[in-house]
């Protein structure tokens, strides 16, 4: 099992999760310095169901990247679940994504070699964690979107909505303190869509934390908080609940 | 922990070369070849140079031969000369030895005379080896039966021989020769042991073909050796022969000894013995009528080629494999820049820059491997079949087996590292988002 690295602040204790301070990202592009993110001060707790909302160029993606610790912040500090995540090697960070983010794509993002149940074996594989526990848990998350009767099914033979809660399943392998969704229905018709966002708000009830980005309002409707961002920095946010 | 990790990424790794079991078969084709030719080339260079050192081994690596030539100036001049010829080693000469040198265990001296061997009425050509009864102390011949020369023979004239097994079979199809009667000249002799056939000794191939021509003068005209006691071939067949040549009618050569071995103590003291040799008989003889052969000089030279025999081919044999390594190298770099989105998934779930490297490179090993243990395969049938329809001696050492197989691994590693890193390297947002 990776070690994880120390925690550095407890933030925990009022149940914070998600903590940004003046999180910064700019991009060298020649002489041009681009900044993208300017001081973002945000904070998720425990339970949240958060909508990121914000049009094109506003800078949701590398939002995604930064709180799925794809990629580090220029400036500013970022705390995962008590841990300093913006100092970290990559193989640590390798470990934070692993351990405590469930990530879920636009695109699915489905390894086509692997069958329903090792795709969502791959992150607990990457923890370390053992054969038999693994098979175990990957049914019972199978189960648990509905799709106990395909285990053993190749991605290509499943519809998108199917599909799309594989990639759900996956993202709770590890139990993670965060599940990120990327415009998780963007690829569906809405009938599967209305199924997928069903689960995230059942996962919502059962008390997981979620981030979903997007740029549909009626997805954003079903969360509990919203923030809209605007050239880097954050506009507006409200309570939906 | 760690076996289990393994278990799983070698499991994905054979899924994913079946995936594409056509590319596989064909990248690994390369490492096969690759080993099955260094295999191969080894059996053979191995197998030849086992093959000459033997044969050099059979002239008896501590001997100095010393044989009796025509010196060159009186080749010359046979046309003209009708006169008596006198060259050649004399029992002067091997007295000399004896008396002279340190460290010599042995002298052989020899008297070779081609005659005519009868037996009832059956002929045929063989050579008289007018001899010492130490002489098997040189010799690869071994007794097969009865008993060799003795001193008293030796000491009386005895008429008596020795055949080897080949007069045996052409003389006495049926009968025991033993003290049955020979005929050789107008004196009979009595057969009294059985030799082994002489080798033919091969040391070099220029040794080859001078063998090749001389076994082809002589397959008319001998078909075996007869032993007698020097003394009695002293006293029988003198040291005149007489040669008639079509131009210049008789031509009467004087030769003592045709031959003498001289066998020392130990290997180190070949070398100064052959000088000495050389010393003492250019002293006592003007004309270079002798010539030293130095089985140990010939087994060591063989050596040296036969070393640098396998290594060329074992060089040409590497480069197959480099080769096939550049094979493999090309094809996982495709396949990598192919898994560019599978890559980044991973690494988005938590896999370390280690795991996505132990994933390709477990890849690269497995076809390395494969293609390791299937070139050992062929290269263990090549040789065979060079040996069952070339007839040449090969000869698989585990040394060539764990060499090819340890250099297809450092293949595997060597080219594909690159390949893993690349894919290790990639940066996981760029690869998720690659099509």
């Amino acid at each position: 099992m990776d070690k994880l690295p120390a925690r550095n602040l407890d933030f925990t204790a009022d149940g914070s999760i998600l903590v940004f301070e003046k999180l910064c990202k700019s991009y060298q592009l020649g002489a041009v310095e681009l900044k993208v993110l300017r001081e973002i001060d945000l904070v998720v707790k425990k339970g949240d169901y958060l909508a990121v909302m914000g049009p094109s160029g506003s800078g949701k993606s590398t939002l995604l990247n930064l709180i799925g610790c794809l990629d580090r912040p220029s400036n500013g500090k970022y705390y995962l679940g008590g841990h300093d995540v913006s100092t970290l090697d990559d193989n640590e960070l390798s470990a934070i994504r692993g351990r405590h983010i469930g990530f879920v794509f636009q695109s699915f993002n489905l390894i086509s070699q692997l069958n329903v149940l090792e795709n969502i074996e791959v992150p607990m594989f990457y923890q370390g964690m053992s054969e038999h526990q693994s098979k175990v848990r990957a049914r019972e998350l199978a189960e648990m979107v509905g799709l106990g009767d395909r285990v053993h099914h190749r991605p290509s033979e499943l519809s998108g909505g199917q599909q799309q809660r594989v990639a759900i399943a996956r993202s709770l392998a590890n139990d993670p303190l965060i599940i990120l969704a990327d415009e998780p229905t963007g690829n569906l018709d809405s009938q599967s869509g209305r199924d997928i966002l069903n689960i995230l708000d059942m996962l919502y009830q059962q008390g997981k934390t979620l981030i979903v980005i997007t740029h549909d309002e009626d997805i954003a409707k079903h969360s509990q908080r919203e923030i809209r961002l605007f050239d880097g920095r954050i506009d507006k946010q409200w309570y939906n609940r | 922990m760690f076996l289990y990790r393994t278990k799983r990424t070698l499991k994905l790794g054979i899924k994913s070369l079946w995936l594409h079991r056509l590319r596989s078969t064909l990248t690994a084709l390369g490492i096969i070849f690759g080993v099955a030719s260094v295999i191969a080339m080894l059996a053979i260079g191995e197998g030849a140079s086992r093959d000459a050192m033997a044969q050099i081994a059979r002239l008896g690596s501590l001997n100095i031969i010393v044989k009796t030539v025509q010196p060159p100036e009186d080749q010359h001049a046979t046309g003209q000369q009708q006169s008596l010829q006198e060259y050649g080693l004399t029992y002067d000469d091997a007295e000399r030895f004896r008396n002279s040198i340190p460290g010599v265990q042995v002298i052989v001296p020899v008297r070779r005379v081609a005659h005519q061997a009868w037996y009832r009425n059956r002929k045929i050509p063989v050579e008289v080896i007018g001899t010492v009864p130490w002489h098997l102390e040189t010799s690869p011949i071994r007794l097969v039966m009865g008993r060799f020369l003795s001193n008293y023979d030796m000491d009386y004239k005895q008429d008596i021989c020795v055949i080897d097994e080949r007069v045996m079979n052409e003389l006495f199809k049926f009968d025991d020769p033993r003290g049955q009667f020979i005929k050789i000249g107008s004196d009979y002799y009595s057969v009294v042991g059985i030799v082994s056939p002489q080798p033919i000794a091969v040391s070099s191939e220029q040794q080859k073909a001078k063998d090749a021509e001389a076994s082809k003068k002589q397959a008319g005209a001998n078909a075996g050796n007869v032993y007698i006691p020097l003394t009695t071939v002293k006293n029988r067949f003198g040291e005149m022969s007489v040669k008639i040549s079509g131009q210049s009618g008789a031509n009467v050569e004087k030769v003592e000894l045709q031959e003498i071995i001289v066998k020392v103590a130990n290997a180190d003291l070949v070398l100064p013995t052959r000088d000495i040799l050389q010393t003492v008989l250019e002293r006592f003889h003007k004309k270079t009528d002798y010539e030293l052969t130095v089985p140990l000089e010939l087994l060591e030279q063989a050596k040296r080629t036969q070393r640098i025999f396998s290594i060329v081919l074992g060089s040409i044999a590497a480069i197959s494999l480099l080769v096939g390594g550049i094979g493999i190298m090309n094809i996982m770099l495709a396949t990598v820049s192919e898994r560019t989105r599978e890559i980044g998934i991973r690494r988005a779930l938590g896999a370390r820059k280690k795991d996505i490297i132990f994933q390709f490179l477990s890849e690269t090993l497995l076809l390395t491997f494969a293609g390791g243990i299937l070139g050992i395969f062929f290269g263990c049938t090549i040789p065979f079949f060079v040996t069952h329809f070339g007839n040449m001696p090969t000869v698989i050492t585990a040394m060539s087996l764990l060499l090819s197989f340890g250099i297809s691994g450092a293949v595997g590693i060597a080219f594909g590292m690159y390949p893993a890193y690349r894919a290790a390297n990639m940066d996981p947002i760029e690869s998720l988002r690659h099509e």
